[in-house]
C-alpha cells in the first residue's frame, strides 16, 4: 500500500499531464482528505431535501432552549441568583452536551458502518470515530450562532473573555475524540455497548447541571460534579460567554486533564485491539 | 512467461497461514461472554482458512487465483490488500494497490456520482488535484456523463461497477485486484474492462490479482495461476495447466 516515490519508476506510459503513478498522496498525508470528504458527505446528508437546510443546525438548539427555558425557569431559574440570564445559562450548557452526546453516539458505530470498506482497503481506521467527533464540531460551530442570537435578543454583550470558548471547545473536542475511539473499538467486540451507552447519555444529561444550577444538589453530589467532565467543559464554556471571568486555573487542569487523559486511554485500547476489528465486524 | 522471471516480485507470500477461532465470533454480547468465561468455556476451537501458501508474483504479471467457495480465497485477498494479518508467515506488498470498491463500501447510494468520485477517490488514498484532473476521463471511460448528478441508489449494480472500476483503473497502480465486483456489468462493459486490463499488463508496470469464478476468464487474461483449495494450495504454475486441472476437479 505504501506508494514509492516517482523518482525510481520510469517509462509510464501517461496521456495526460499527472501520471498515473503519481495518484496517490503519501502515506500520512491522505487522511486529511479523507476526513474533509467524510465531514462533506455527514453534512450534506444531514440536510439534503431539508427546506431550512443548515438553518437547522441554528434553530433546533433555539426551538430546545425555548423549551427548556419555558419550563424550568420557574423550577430551578431562581434558585440560583447568580446566573445573570437563565435561557443562556441553559443554551450554553445543553450545545455543549448536544456536542458530546452527537459525537460519541456516531462515533460509536463509526466502525461497524464502515465495515464493508474495512474489509477491502487498507485504511487508517481511526478516522471514522474522529470524523464523527468533527462533524459535531462543524454542527457545534453552527449552534453558536444560536447561542449569539440568544445574547443578541438580550442585549447580553459579549466581553473578551468570549475568546476562552476556543480552548474550551479544543479540549471538549479532544475529550469525545478519545471517547469516541474507545467506544468505537468496545462496540465492534461487544454490541450492548451500543444499548447501555444511549442510556448512559440520558442519565449523563440529568446528573449534569444543563437545566439547573449546581447549588440545588446536596454537597456531596456537588463535590462529586469535579469528577464529571461534563460539568467541568460546560463550566468553563460558560464562564466564557455568561459569567464573563476566565476559568479557574483549577477548572482549566481538570478540563485538559480529563481530555488528554480520554485521548490517550481511547487511542491506546483502539490501537491495541484495531487488527481485530475485522474478524469481528 | 518466462521472460517475467527475471523482474522484482510484488506480492511475496511466504508460508501465510491463518486461523480463525470460531467460537470467538459468537460471543455478541457482554452476558454471553462473562456466562462463558465463568463456566470455562472460552476454548475455542481452531480453522485454518489457510495452510502454509507461499507464492510469489512479478510486477507485470496477471496473477489469478481460483478454488471453489469457502476455500480461502477471499482471506487470501485480504491478507494480500493489507486489511487481514497472517496467523502465522508474511504477506510482503510493495506498491500501491487499487481494489474495485462495490457500493456500501465507500460509495453512499444518498450521494451523486460526483459526490461519490471524490469520496472513493479519497478513500482510496488519491490526491484531489489528481481527481480533479481525471474527471472527465472517469466519467468518459464509465460512460456515465448524463448521470453525473444523479444519486447513486438510482444506478443500477452495473453502473456503479462501471464507476468502481473506472476510478480504480484511471490510476497505475502497482496492483489492481480484480474480483467479482465486476461480473454485474454487461457485456460490453466487461469487454471494455479486459481492454483496459490489459493495456495495464502490457505496460509491464502493473500487477493484476484477479479473482474469479469465471475460468474463461481467468484462462483468457492470466499469465500464472494459484488454485486453493480448503485452505491449501494445490496447485500453482502457468495458467493453462492449472485451469485444465481445476476444471477437471469441478467435474
Amino acid at each position: 500500500m505504501e506508494p514509492t516515490s516517482t523518482a525510481d519508476r520510469s517509462g509510464a506510459i501517461t496521456r495526460t499531464t499527472t501520471s498515473g503513478k503519481d495518484a496517490w498522496y503519501p502515506e500520512g498525508k491522505r487522511d486529511g482528505f479523507i476526513l474533509r470528504q467524510l465531514v462533506t458527505k455527514d453534512f450534506k446528508l444531514k440536510y439534503r431535501r431539508s427546506v431550512l437546510g443548515i438553518a437547522w443546525s441554528v434553530l433546533n438548539p433555539l426551538m430546545m432552549m425555548i423549551i427548556m427555558a419555558a419550563v424550568f425557569t420557574r423550577m430551578m431559574g431562581r434558585a440560583d441568583e447568580s446566573i445573570p440570564n437563565f435561557p443562556l445559562y441553559i443554551i450554553i450548557g445543553n450545545t455543549a452536551f448536544n456536542l458530546m452526546s452527537d459525537a460519541t453516539s456516531k462515533g460509536l458505530m463509526s466502525i461497524i458502518d464502515a465495515s464493508p470498506l474495512l474489509k477491502k482497503v487498507k485504511i487508517n481506521r481511526w478516522v471514522f470515530p474522529v470524523q464523527k467527533v468533527l462533524f459535531s464540531v462543524v454542527n457545534y460551530a453552527f449552534s453558536l450562532i444560536a447561542v449569539i442570537a440568544v445574547m443578541i435578543f438580550f442585549r447580553f454583550a459579549p466581553s473578551v473573555y468570549a475568546l476562552y470558548v476556543i480552548p474550551g471547545l479544543f479540549f471538549l473536542a479532544l475529550f469525545c475524540i478519545g471517547l469516541s475511539l474507545f467506544l468505537s473499538c468496545a462496540a465492534v467486540f461487544f454490541r450492548d455497548v451500543i444499548h447501555l451507552w444511549s442510556v448512559f447519555l440520558t442519565a449523563w444529561t440529568y446528573v449534569t447541571p444543563l437545566f439547573y444550577s449546581i447549588k440545588i444538589l446536596p454537597e456531596w453530589m456537588q463535590a462529586l460534579e469535579m469528577f464529571n467532565p461534563m460539568y467541568l467543559y460546560v463550566t468553563y464554556l460558560r464562564d466564557a460567554l455568561l459569567f464573563q471571568q476566565a476559568p479557574s486555573l483549577e477548572l482549566t487542569l481538570g478540563c485538559a486533564a480529563f481530555a488528554f487523559g480520554m485521548l490517550i486511554v481511547g487511542y491506546v485500547v483502539f490501537r491495541r485491539h484495531e487488527s481485530k476489528f475485522i474478524l469481528y465486524i | 512467461m518466462g521472460e517475467k522471471d527475471g523482474r522484482e516480485a510484488v506480492i511475496v507470500a511466504d508460508d501465510v497461514t491463518m486461523i480463525f477461532n470460531i467460537a470467538s465470533e459468537r460471543f455478541n454480547s457482554l452476558k454471553e461472554y462473562f456466562i462463558a468465561f465463568m463456566r470455562h468455556e472460552l476454548r475455542f476451537k481452531e480453522f485454518r482458512a489457510l495452510k502454509n501458501i507461499s507464492f510469489e508474483v512479478k510486477r507485470g504479471e496477471a496473477f489469478g487465483l481460483v478454488g471453489t467457495n469457502g476455500s480461502g480465497k477471499s482471506t487470501m485477498l485480504k491478507i494480500i490488500a493489507g486489511v487481514l494479518d497472517a496467523s502465522e508467515g508474511s504477506c510482503t506488498v510493495t506498491g500501491t494497490i487499487a481494489p474495485l470498491i462495490e457500493l456500501g463500501a465507500g460509495f453512499d447510494p444518498e450521494l451523486t456520482a460526483r459526490e461519490n468520485i471524490y469520496l472513493n477517490g479519497a478513500l482510496l488514498g488519491y490526491r484531489k488535484e489528481f481527481i480533479d484532473e481525471r474527471f472527465d476521463d472517469i466519467v468518459d471511460f464509465a460512460e456515465l456523463a448524463d448521470f453525473m448528478d444523479m444519486p447513486l441508489k438510482n444506478y443500477s449494480s452495473g453502473m456503479v461497477a462501471r464507476i468502481a472500476f473506472a476510478i480504480a483503473t484511471i490510476t497505475e497502480p502497482d496492483i489492481l485486484i480484480v474480483d467479482e465486483t465486476l461480473s454485474v456489468g454487461d457485456f460490453l462493459f466487461q469487454q471494455k474492462c479486459e481492454r483496459r486490463i490489459n493495456e495495464l499488463i502490457a505496460s509491464e508496470n502493473v500487477t493484476v490479482l484477479l479473482v474469479s469464478h469465471s475460468i474463461e476468464l481467468v484462462e483468457r487474461m492470466c499469465d500464472r495461476v494459484a488454485w486453493i483449495e480448503k485452505g491449501d494450495l494445490r496447485m500453482l504454475g502457468p495458467c493453462a495447466e492449472v485451469c485444465e486441472a481445476y476444471k477437471h476437479y469441478q467435474n
